[in-house]
């Protein structure tokens, strides 16, 4: 074993289908870089499955850098595991140990149904961006961007708020299963701009009631999210969205 | 794009908060009122003071709507609550086998349903101890100023160890339910601002730390014999 390498107890979530009653299965891993990522050490272990003829692991990846939001994977307790702002993809099995039991889950909410194994559906999400997180536009020629002064602070607001990749870490830290970390972040970062206005009142309405329809949580306000999210999106938009949604409903 | 969808406004995630935070407040105000009236005790009169307080409280007819339109709030809160808590266990089914909350959020913040809970029981308790007696069944005579004596009725309960223990161990529970709600009110209000909210956080750790520790402080203090 090379210096500095680790070896590992993973207990990792497995489930055939989305029907099947799955469990947690452990495997053992030796010689760990600790400059792995950790869903490279997961590529290393599927490897080692697939050379004994087992049924790789199926998880969620894409870029691996931070900015898709297809990554997930319950870490001991947390999404992403322990660093704060990054996703799985950015973890690193530095912030292990020797020796360390992992325990590896898919994040659980009646929203998200498990796929297989850590993979678990996320469409709800797509589902709630149909209902108004967008612009209404005509195409063609930009206009120039000075035509629409924003002040900056706005624009800042606008953009922190952007920073959402949907991957759904506020979802799954939530004791609640609420999703209002998520939708408020859409709903802001529309409210925020002076292109978001004409839809403003409707787009307020439609997200929270698909939100509802889909079966996230209520929350409760403990928090747990905005210290989970991979992107540091700031309970400031849940309390933005409250006051869009009430506002939506006296005006119409 | 068409609201059709949309559901009531109080049928919503979103109105369901609002009533929560909005009833909690509104109980919030009842606690400052029910610490201040029966603080009068410390006065150390023999309860003449308090007894009058009580007399006024007793007649002052807003103060007798109010008494409905409190426990109006209390059971929207609770019945609220109950409907909110039912509806979050069946948004997560499978549970996780390991999962760290320390790591993001206070215990008290994830536990408001437990703390809540223990607050009824408690209520339930205290309401048999006083106000049955003081609305129902009558008060032991009267005080040197003829006042109906609420202040002997709290004299005889509170020499009473366990039931001291009791009303000290529910305001732990109180302490610790406000150190979330009160600010989690506000939040729920949509009053979250870099500038104000580290000041209402402030206020509401405070203001659940006193008001418990005012609270406390009655049962202990006369049953150490402190006030007379």
């Amino acid at each position: 074993m090379s210096h500095g390498n680790m070896n590992l107890t993973l207990k990792v979530w497995r489930q055939k289908d989305a029907k099947a009653k799955g469990q947690l299965v452990t495997y053992p891993l030796t010689d760990i870089s600790p400059d792995m990522s950790f869903l490279e050490m997961f590529d290393v272990l599927n490897e080692q499955l697939i050379n004994k003829g087992e049924e790789p692991i199926a998880f969620d990846h894409d870029c691996r850098e931070g900015i898709c939001g297809m990554c997930s994977m319950f870490i001991n307790g947390q999404p992403h595991g322990p660093k704060r702002g990054v996703t799985t993809c950015q973890l690193h099995m530095r912030s292990f140990k020797n020796g360390d039991t992992i325990v590896v889950e898919p994040w659980r909410a009646a929203a998200f149904p498990v796929i297989k194994d850590l993979t678990v559906d996320r469409t709800a999400f797509d589902r709630i961006i149909a209902k108004g997180g967008f612009i209404s536009v005509n195409t063609g020629n930009a206009q120039d961007a000075n035509n629409i002064p924003i002040p900056k602070p706005d624009a800042d607001a606008a953009f922190n708020a952007a920073a959402c990749i949907g991957c759904g870490a506020c979802v799954a830290t939530c004791k609640n299963s609420s999703a209002m970390l998520f939708v408020s972040a859409k709903i802001s970062q529309l409210a925020l701009l002076p292109q978001g206005q004409v839809e403003r009142v409707a787009r307020a309405k439609n997200m929270v009631a698909q939100m509802d329809a889909e079966g996230f949580g209520n929350c409760s306000n403990t928090g747990a999210c905005e210290i989970e999210c991979p992107k540091g999106i700031s309970l400031e938009n849940i309390a933005r969205m409250n006051r869009e949604y009430y506002m939506a409903n006296i005006k119409e | 794009m068409s609201t059709a969808t949309s559901p009531k406004f109080l049928q919503s995630s979103l109105g369901k908060k609002l009533v929560m935070g909005l009833t909690g407040l509104f109980l919030i105000s009842f606690l400052v009122v029910h610490a201040t009236l029966n603080s009068f005790i410390f006065f150390n009169d023999g309860g003449l003071i308090f007894n009058e307080g009580a007399k006024f409280m007793a007649e002052n007819p807003i103060i007798r709507a109010m008494e409905y339109v409190l426990f109006l709030g209390l059971i929207l809160h609770c019945l609220q609550a109950l409907f909110l808590t039912l509806q979050n266990n069946k948004a997560r089914p499978v549970k996780y086998a390991v999962n760290n909350g320390n790591a993001n959020s206070k215990w008290y913040s994830r536990s408001m349903g437990l703390l809540g809970t223990l607050l009824l029981i408690f209520l339930i308790v205290h309401l048999a101890n006083f106000w049955v007696k003081s609305r129902f069944t009558g008060l032991p005579g009267h005080d040197a100023n003829g006042n109906e004596n609420l202040y002997l009725v709290m004299q005889e309960a509170f020499s009473n160890l366990w039931l001291v223990v009791l009303y000290a161990l529910a305001q732990i529970s109180l302490a610790y339910h406000l150190m979330h709600g009160f600010q989690s009110a506000f939040q729920t209000l949509g009053w979250n601002h870099p500038k104000y909210t580290p000041v209402i956080k402030s206020i509401g750790f405070w203001f659940s730390i006193v008001i418990s520790l005012v609270f406390a402080a009655m049962p202990i203090a006369m049953y150490a014999g402190l006030v007379k």
